[in-house]
């Protein structure tokens, strides 16, 4: 039924732009909402898609996987480099380790592995659904008999939610031995030493944190890849669109919940 | 939960139907009966509400006034689940084919069996995708993609994936547009076969009046949001409407 509510959505036109500006605003706002409360409803309600939820996994998973390989060990040898003369000059290249795995843990790592699959799945999942949206596939899923809410939103959603904090502690992992190699190279400390350092600078609060907000980034991230594919205008150009402004406002997304979680477990940290 | 209408109803019965998208008013009052094992065909230029007719036929949008029956059921009053279960009685073959493209053909036909008709065994499924295959010609193309389809047969392929389920009625969206001459002799075959194999009745949207010619019973032509006359081919276009005239002449002169 989705062409009705695209059709009877746009505001009239005869009212002033800032008029029709603020109740776009409003609309968008409850049209979220509800799909956001769709999602948990059908989420609790039988049939499960088990299988597609697993097809998706692996597919999120096996798409961003090489490509956070190696951004999670640049950015691992990168920010070692950087840190190192800041603490050179106070004598305390020591503290390196510490450094990189605070850094890495609370925050480097969730985000930039949400920016990779914001980039890499948000995008994907915005121009599938839009594709699909275009050519009639989402409507001959329903006639089929199928919900395709369920099978392509649903699905996708609880995808990008549990695989994307797996891939957190992937790039977390994958950086550390990046910063390792650094700091091997350049103080020659030995892995058990540099691993003491890692785990003695980290609580249990900051791996939690970082596990949480890496969940409510995946759910970010796969939310809007679906709400702007399903809402996609008709034709070549809505799917362009739609992959394009699943990207942008998953990653602003990111960064305003990023700052919000920051917040939140400083807050923690301090009581 | 077999749906059959009483034998004095038509399979789809259509009563001052009316839909509208904003201030564009598409379906203006549409009245239409098709009987049973009928083909109908709804003519009409591009932006008439031909598919919208047939989208609420099967449910996909919800007219805002009147009545359309079909197998005896009032389509909108049907919730989720009796939704379900009517759909599985109604084929649907779309104009851009709509095959899932991440699946690949045997995918493609299974989807809909698997969904709706529970504890098949594997056999029975791999089975019934080589029937409905067979039935559309193209048995060869089973574990090909999409998009390594041409046009022709991916519309036909849609067709099979609607067969599969047995529907006792098929709506047919603009089945050869876009088509050669030659694959639009093919589908409008595969039309009439259709009926024939399956005893459906079928309404078939379209603008090409060869296609009209070769596989309707009756034909409709939508006009101005109504049906302006209903008969058969000949009846249709002997009207001396200007407007359908019109229609009859650009088809065949362009």
């Amino acid at each position: 039924m989705q062409s009705d509510v695209n059709k009877s959505a746009s505001p009239s036109s005869n009212k002033p732009f800032l008029t029709r500006r603020i109740d776009s605003f409003f609309a968008t706002i409850t049209d979220v909402a509800s799909f956001n409360a769709r999602f948990f409803r059908e989420l609790v309600l039988p049939p499960y898609e088990f299988k597609e939820i697993v097809r998706q996994c692996y597919e999120v998973g096996y798409r961003s996987l090489l490509l956070i390989s190696v951004t999670g060990f640049i950015t691992g040898i990168v920010f070692t480099n950087q840190s190192r003369p800041s603490l050179a000059e106070f004598g305390a290249t020591s503290w390196l380790p510490k450094l990189i795995a605070i850094a890495i843990i609370r925050a480097l790592g969730p985000l930039v592995t949400a920016l990779i699959a914001a980039g890499k799945v948000g995008s994907s999942i915005g121009a599938e659904l839009g594709s699909m949206n275009v050519t009639e596939q989402i409507d001959a899923m329903e006639v089929s008999g199928t919900d395709p809410f369920k099978f392509l939103v649903v699905s996708r959603v609880i995808a990008t939610s549990f695989t994307i904090p797996l891939l957190t502690m992937y790039t977390i992992f994958v950086a550390l031995i990046g910063a390792y190699i650094n700091v091997n190279v350049n103080e020659q400390t030995s892995f058990p030493s540099f691993i003491q350092e890692v785990f003695g600078a980290i609580t249990y609060l900051d791996i939690f944190a970082s596990v949480i907000k890496s969940f409510v980034f995946g759910y970010t991230i796969g939310m809007v890849g679906c709400y702007k594919g399903y809402h996609s205008s008709k034709g070549t150009e809505g799917v362009g669109k739609a992959a394009n402004s699943s990207v942008v406002t998953a990653m602003f997304l990111v960064f305003m919940e990023e700052l919000l979680s920051l917040q939140i477990v400083s807050a923690l940290r301090a009581s | 939960m077999q749906a059959t209408p009483s034998q004095s109803e038509p399979v789809i019965r259509i009563r001052d139907l009316k839909k509208s998208f904003g201030s564009l008013h598409v379906l203006r009052g549409v009245d239409l009966d098709v009987k049973e094992n009928e083909n109908m065909v709804v003519l009409g230029r591009s932006g008439t509400g031909k598919s919208v007719l047939i989208k609420i036929l099967v449910g996909l949008l919800n007219q805002d006034f009147g009545e359309a029956r079909v197998l005896g059921k009032d389509v909108q009053q049907l919730n989720g689940k009796e939704l379900d279960l009517f759909r599985q009685q109604v084929g649907f073959s779309f104009q851009s084919s709509a095959l899932y493209d991440s699946m690949s053909i045997r995918e493609n036909l299974e989807f809909p069996l698997v969904r709706n008709v529970r504890n098949l065994s594997q056999g029975e499924i791999n089975k019934a995708v080589e029937e409905a295959l067979d039935d559309v010609g193209l048995s060869q193309a089973i574990n090909q993609m999409p998009s390594e389809l041409s046009g022709g047969q991916r519309k036909r392929i849609g067709i099979a994936r609607t067969l599969i389920l047995k529907p006792k009625v098929m709506l047919y969206d603009e089945p050869t547009a876009g088509l050669d001459p030659i694959t639009c002799i093919e589908i409008n075959n595969l039309i009439n076969e259709v009926r024939e194999r399956f005893k459906a009745t079928s309404i078939i949207i379209t603008h090409d009046l060869t296609c009209a010619k070769t596989t309707g019973d009756r034909v409709a032509i939508l006009l101005d949001g109504r049906f302006a006359r209903v008969g058969t081919f000949d009846e249709v276009f002997s009207d001396p409407d200007e407007r359908i005239q019109q229609f009859y002449n650009y088809n065949f002169t362009n």
